[in-house]
């Protein structure tokens, strides 16, 4: 976060302030970030246990977004923050929306595992493609974290393009299971599950690309979003 | 000053923005001012739009006090103070020689920091300027030119009662909505502030500032001010001085969200600078 020069307020308490809001960002990113993986991989594992911690865990996360959110509130209020500053709390309030909401799916992958592991029934698990497309989203989400940690610009249009790769995986994905589907409609609810999995995890890709486009917000003072890629390319690449 | 943000004064060559507008009211290019042998202003251009508010801001004694005074010749009353370069207003030099500039005091009022109303009723403090730049020619008229500018200084209802009172005798907010009264009186084309506000309690604040948005419907206004809020609340366009330069000038909504200069930045966000 150099680029932005966060300590270099004359008020000290105010560097303090923005470095605490900081700092919480970051740890909130990393549990999110864990909690992620472990949902993957109870999914991928059909590890029960691990698939229960991960649909109760998202109390910190919560709790964090809210205490965040009180602090840059409390900023607006007594520091009227303008230029970068503004734009860093403006940003910080998105981006812990987003952090949120990839929690919300990383528990959601927790559920319908434990679904899934209650009623196996032999059927294929489509855990090959499951893992693909959970990997490109595990190291889109934290490439994104880095990008945010970074303020890096190119790595965060970067990233917003590998979105594609992961949307590409998924209909492959919803595709097989509506065949499997047709062909045999009693595993319904079982394919239903998996496909609810694959959404999760593809969500959280839409979801890093929030964060990268908040990243560019931040650094640039440009909002790229709802901008075509052509468009990006042009103006940054 | 941190090492980046000194090398980028140094360079500092052009103003970053857009310094220039369409139809200016008042168009000033290059302007250099002394004082002595002691430079305070280097090379400063900058437009003021008809029905726009330039707020200018920038670090004590950075020169925009002393450009605003530029723009109505205040400068001339200091001995020692040289203006280079060229102002216009509508085109017309400023500094020109067949230009009085008593008569162009009335073109171009000004509001200062502190209320400073005569020792006379509210009434002829008003009534003041259009009886000496002869503007009435009767009684009625004098009147109507009275109620009419202290109806759009915000101020009549509440003194239409008591106009022989003195000026003195009104608050702080009021006097300074009684000195905006006594400027545009002469009907001037444009209005400087030099911190017309940072005498007054943030409720006359307020009401000043909704008055500054008013008079920007008939006037061309100029202001200085200590309050970032204040210029981000009130400008249509905002430029920052720094060491007598012109940083950066650029649309309020720009400045502050995404200065363009890092100077502008620091300054804006509090940083070393």
């Amino acid at each position: 976060m150099d680029k932005l020069h966060l300590d270099q307020h004359i008020s000290h308490q105010f560097n303090k302030e923005l470095e605490d809001i900081r700092n919480k960002v970051l740890k909130m990113g990393g549990i999110v970030e864990q909690q992620v993986k472990d949902g993957l991989q109870a999914l991928l594992e059909a590890d029960n246990d691990l698939a229960t911690k991960v649909a109760q865990g998202d109390y910190e996360v919560n709790a964090l977004e809210v205490e965040i959110d009180e602090e840059c509130t409390q900023v607006l209020a007594r520091r009227q923050p303008a230029a970068s500053d503004l734009r860093l709390m403006v940003t910080v309030i998105k981006v812990i929306t987003d952090l949120e909401r990839i929690g919300d799916e990383a528990e959601k992958l927790g559920r319908f595992t434990r679904d899934l592991t209650a009623q196996s029934s032999g059927m294929p698990s489509y855990r090959k493609e499951l893992r693909h497309l959970g990997e490109l989203v595990k190291s889109m989400l934290h490439d994104t974290l880095d990008a945010f940690a970074r303020m890096d610009v190119d790595a965060a249009l970067t990233i917003v393009q590998r979105d594609n790769d992961v949307n590409r995986e998924y209909e492959t994905l919803e595709r097989l299971l509506a065949t499997h589907l047709v062909e045999d409609p009693r595993q319904v609810s079982q394919l239903f599950k998996i496909t609810w999995c694959a959404r999760a995890l593809e969500r959280v890709g839409d979801h890093s690309v929030n964060i990268c486009e908040y990243v560019v917000y931040l650094v640039k003072g440009r909002d790229i979003r709802h901008t075509s890629m052509d468009k990006i390319k042009y103006e940054f690449l | 000053m941190n090492k980046s943000a000194q090398e980028a004064f140094d360079n500092l060559t052009e103003t970053v923005g857009d310094a220039q507008v369409d139809k200016p009211k008042m168009r000033t290019e290059n302007v250099n001012v002394f004082y002595g042998t002691n430079q305070a202003i280097h090379d400063v251009s900058l437009d003021i739009g008809n029905n726009e508010v330039v707020a200018m801001i920038g670090p004590s004694g950075c020169g925009k006090s002393t450009f605003l005074r530029c723009l109505n010749r205040m400068n001339d009353t200091i001995p020692s103070c040289r203006v280079e370069g060229s102002i216009t207003l509508d085109g017309e030099d400023l500094y020109g020689p067949d230009l009085d500039p008593v008569l162009l005091r009335a073109r171009v009022g000004m509001v200062f920091q502190k209320p400073n109303p005569f020792a006379k009723s509210i009434y002829d403090n008003v009534a003041y300027g259009p009886r000496i730049h002869g503007l009435s020619s009767n009684r009625a008229e004098l009147d109507d030119i009275v109620t009419d500018s202290l109806k759009k200084a915000g101020l009549f209802d509440e003194v239409k009662n008591r106009l022989d009172a003195p000026g003195t005798s009104l608050s702080g907010g009021q006097q300074q909505r009684l000195c905006i009264a006594r400027s545009i009186a002469v009907s001037p084309e444009v209005i400087l502030m030099d911190e017309p506000c940072s005498a007054l309690d943030p409720i006359a604040t307020a009401r000043i500032e909704e008055l500054i948005d008013e008079l920007r419907q008939n006037f061309a206004i100029a202001i200085v001010t200590h309050s970032m809020q204040q210029a981000a609340r009130v400008s249509q366009r905002t430029a920052y001085f720094h060491l007598g330069k012109l940083v950066e000038v650029n649309d309020t909504k720009a400045v502050f969200t995404n200065p363009q200069h890092e100077l502008t930045e620091n300054y804006i966000t509090g940083r070393f600078g």
